[in-house]
C-alpha cells in the first residue's frame, strides 16, 4: 500500500469510529487518544476497522507506533 | 387487567410516536420484554412491559402519536382473561372511548399528565381528590365524565376496580419526590411492596429521564441530505436547546445527590502487571474483534467485589439501604457530542470477561448511537466512571441516586513500583470510591477497593 491509499483508509476508518471528525480539520500530527479523544473502546474499534478494510492486524505491542495519525499512515503503508 | 401507557422518556415529552410493535394480539409478555418502539421526536427507545400477561388488544396502531400516559395496549393477567369483559361499568367505558378518541394526533386531548401533580389532571372537587389519594388512585389517568369533564366520586371507584393499570401504590414521599424531580408516577414500575413506587424507584425513574435526554444530543449528526426538507435536520437551536436541558436534568440529579447523599471519598492504586501481563498475553491469541480493554477486567473485578460487599451495591430510598442481589453494573459513557449516560450491564459479576467486553462494546456503541433500553437506564446497582482513557490520573465521581456508590478509575500508566525491597516499572491505576456515609463507612468501602485489586492479581479467574 502507498501513502496515498493508506491515508485514505486511514481517514475511513477514523470516519467511521468518530463521524463526528471532520478530517479536513485533523493535522497528521493529531494524537488519536488525546486530540480526536477516541478512548480505548474507540481505538480498538478503530484497529478492527482497520484490520477487516485493509487486512493490517495492529498487534497490541505495536499500539505506541500508531498512536498519531501521522504514525498509522506510516504503519499501514510499511505492512500493508 | 392492566394498560400499558405511553411512557415518559424525556422531561420535556409530553407525548410520542408509536414507530413499532414488537408484539401482537395473543402474546404473552413478562415484565421487562420489550413491547414497543416509541419515538419521542428526538430519539428512539424500546420499552418493555411492566406487567406480566397476554396482549389482548393493540390500542394505538404504529404511527399514531399520544400523549404521555396514554394506553397503547391492554394485557390481561391471564389467558382467560384475554377477551373483552362481559359487562363495562359505563363511567369505564366513556373512559375508554375518549382515551381512544386521544390516539387521533389532533384531536384535543384530556390534559396529558406531565407532571405528578395530579391537581393539573383535570376538573376534580376537593372531595373527590382525597378519595382518590387515600385510596392510592392516580387521578391523572381518570378521564372524568361528571360536568365539563370533571371527575366523580364514582369515575374514582371504577378505576380502582379496574385494577394495578391505574391504581398506583406510592407513599407520600415518593409522590412528592416525583413531583419534584418531574417524574411521571404512571409511568415508573413499584419495587415496593404490591408493587407500590418507592423512592427509590422514582430517584430510578428521574435517572433515567435525564438519560432519555442524552441521545438527542446525537441527533444533530443526521444523514446528509442537500436536498432534504428543509424541517428535518435538526436546527442547531434545538441541538443546543437539547444539550441544555440535558445539562439542567444532570444537574438536579447532581444538586440533589450532593444535598443528600454524604459522600465520603477513598482512593488506592493498583497494581495491574498481573492483569495487563495477561491481557496482553491473551489478546496476542485473539483476532482483533475479540481483543480485551483494561477496563473490561476491572469493570469485571467490581462487579465481583460488589457481590461480596453489599453496602456498596443497591438501593437507598424510603426507610433505608435495600442492598441488591445481582449486580447491574452502571457504566458511565462519554458521548462525543458531550454529555454522558451510564447504562447498566446486567449481571455483570456472573459474565465471562469475553462475554463482558463484547456486552460493554455493545453498549458503549448504543449509547453512543441514542438506542438503549430503559432497563438499562434504570437499572444499575453501582456505578463505574472510567475517565482514565481520556487521561486523568483519578476521578471522584457523584453518586447517582438512589444509589450508594459510584467506583473511578484513572489512566492505566506505568510507575515505579517497590515492593519487596526492590524497586520495578509495573502498570498501575488509581481507583477511586465515592460511598454514601448513610450505608457504609470508610473501613467496608476499603474492604472493597481491596478485594477489587485482589481479584485482578488473578486475571484468568476473572
Amino acid at each position: 500500500m502507498n501513502e496515498q491509499e493508506a491515508r485514505m483508509a486511514v481517514n475511513a476508518a477514523i470516519g467511521k469510529v468518530a463521524p463526528d471528525v471532520d478530517m479536513a480539520d485533523v493535522g497528521e500530527d493529531s494524537r488519536l487518544r488525546q486530540d480526536l479523544e477516541l478512548d480505548s473502546l474507540d481505538f480498538l474499534r478503530l484497529v478492527e476497522t482497520i484490520d477487516t478494510d485493509t487486512g493490517v492486524n495492529i498487534p497490541e505491542r505495536d499500539y505506541p507506533a500508531v498512536a498519531t495519525v501521522k504514525g498509522l499512515i506510516a504503519y499501514l503503508a510499511a505492512h500493508g | 387487567m392492566g394498560d400499558f401507557l405511553m411512557p415518559s422518556l424525556g422531561a420535556d415529552m409530553d407525548h410520542g410516536k408509536l414507530v413499532e410493535w414488537l408484539v401482537k394480539p395473543g402474546d404473552y409478555v413478562r415484565r421487562g420484554d420489550l413491547v414497543a418502539v416509541v419515538d419521542t421526536d428526538k430519539t428512539i427507545m424500546d420499552v418493555e412491559s411492566f406487567q406480566e400477561g397476554v396482549v389482548a388488544d393493540l390500542l394505538v396502531g404504529v404511527g399514531e402519536t399520544v400523549p404521555v400516559g396514554t394506553p397503547l395496549a391492554r394485557i390481561t393477567q391471564t389467558p382467560a382473561e384475554t377477551g373483552p369483559p362481559a359487562h363495562e361499568a359505563p363511567g369505564r367505558a366513556a373512559g375508554k372511548a375518549a382515551f381512544s378518541k386521544t390516539a387521533a394526533p389532533n384531536a384535543v386531548a384530556p390534559k396529558a399528565p406531565e407532571t405528578a401533580a395530579p391537581k393539573e389532571a383535570g376538573i376534580i372537587a376537593p372531595p373527590v381528590r382525597h378519595l382518590a389519594h387515600r385510596l392510592g388512585v392516580d387521578t391523572a389517568q381518570i378521564h372524568g365524565t361528571g360536568k365539563g369533564g370533571a371527575i366523580t366520586r364514582a369515575d374514582v371507584e371504577h378505576a380502582l376496580a379496574a385494577g394495578p393499570g391505574n391504581r398506583i401504590r406510592s407513599s407520600p414521599r415518593a409522590r412528592r419526590l416525583a413531583a419534584e424531580l418531574g417524574v411521571e408516577l404512571a409511568t415508573i414500575t413499584g419495587t415496593g411492596p404490591q408493587g407500590a413506587v418507592t423512592e427509590a424507584d422514582v430517584h430510578r425513574a428521574a435517572v433515567g429521564k435525564a438519560e432519555a435526554l442524552v441521545p438527542e444530543i446525537r441527533a444533530p449528526v443526521p444523514p446528509a441530505l442537500p436536498n432534504g426538507t428543509p424541517e428535518e435536520p435538526v436546527k442547531p437551536s434545538e441541538a443546543r436547546e437539547r444539550v441544555a436541558s440535558l445539562r439542567r436534568a444532570i444537574g438536579a440529579l447532581m444538586s440533589r445527590s450532593k444535598k443528600t447523599i454524604p459522600h465520603y471519598y477513598l482512593s488506592t492504586t493498583l497494581d495491574l502487571r498481573a492483569a495487563v501481563d495477561w491481557m496482553q498475553s491473551a489478546n496476542d491469541q485473539r483476532p482483533v474483534a475479540a481483543r480485551l480493554v483494561p477496563s473490561a477486567l476491572l469493570l469485571k473485578a467490581t462487579a465481583l467485589a460488589a457481590r461480596e460487599v453489599p453496602e456498596v451495591n443497591g438501593f437507598y430510598g424510603d426507610g433505608g439501604f435495600r442492598p441488591s442481589t445481582s449486580v447491574h453494573l452502571g457504566v458511565a459513557v462519554a458521548l462525543r457530542q458531550g454529555g454522558l449516560v451510564a447504562p447498566a450491564i446486567h449481571d455483570a459479576d456472573t459474565l465471562p470477561v469475553e462475554v463482558l467486553m463484547e456486552q460493554l462494546r455493545d453498549l458503549v456503541s448504543r449509547a453512543r448511537a441514542g438506542r438503549l433500553q430503559r432497563a438499562e437506564m434504570a437499572d444499575p446497582t453501582i456505578t463505574v466512571t472510567n475517565l482514565g482513557d481520556l487521561g486523568v490520573e483519578s476521578v471522584y465521581g457523584v453518586i447517582y441516586p438512589p444509589q450508594v456508590a459510584m467506583v473511578g478509575f484513572g489512566r492505566v500508566m506505568e510507575q515505579p513500583w517497590a515492593q519487596d525491597g526492590m524497586l520495578g516499572v509495573r502498570h498501575a491505576v488509581i481507583a477511586t470510591l465515592s460511598a454514601d456515609h448513610r450505608v457504609s463507612d470508610g473501613l467496608r468501602g476499603g474492604r472493597f477497593l481491596a478485594r477489587i485489586e485482589e481479584l485482578l492479581q488473578k486475571p484468568e479467574e476473572l
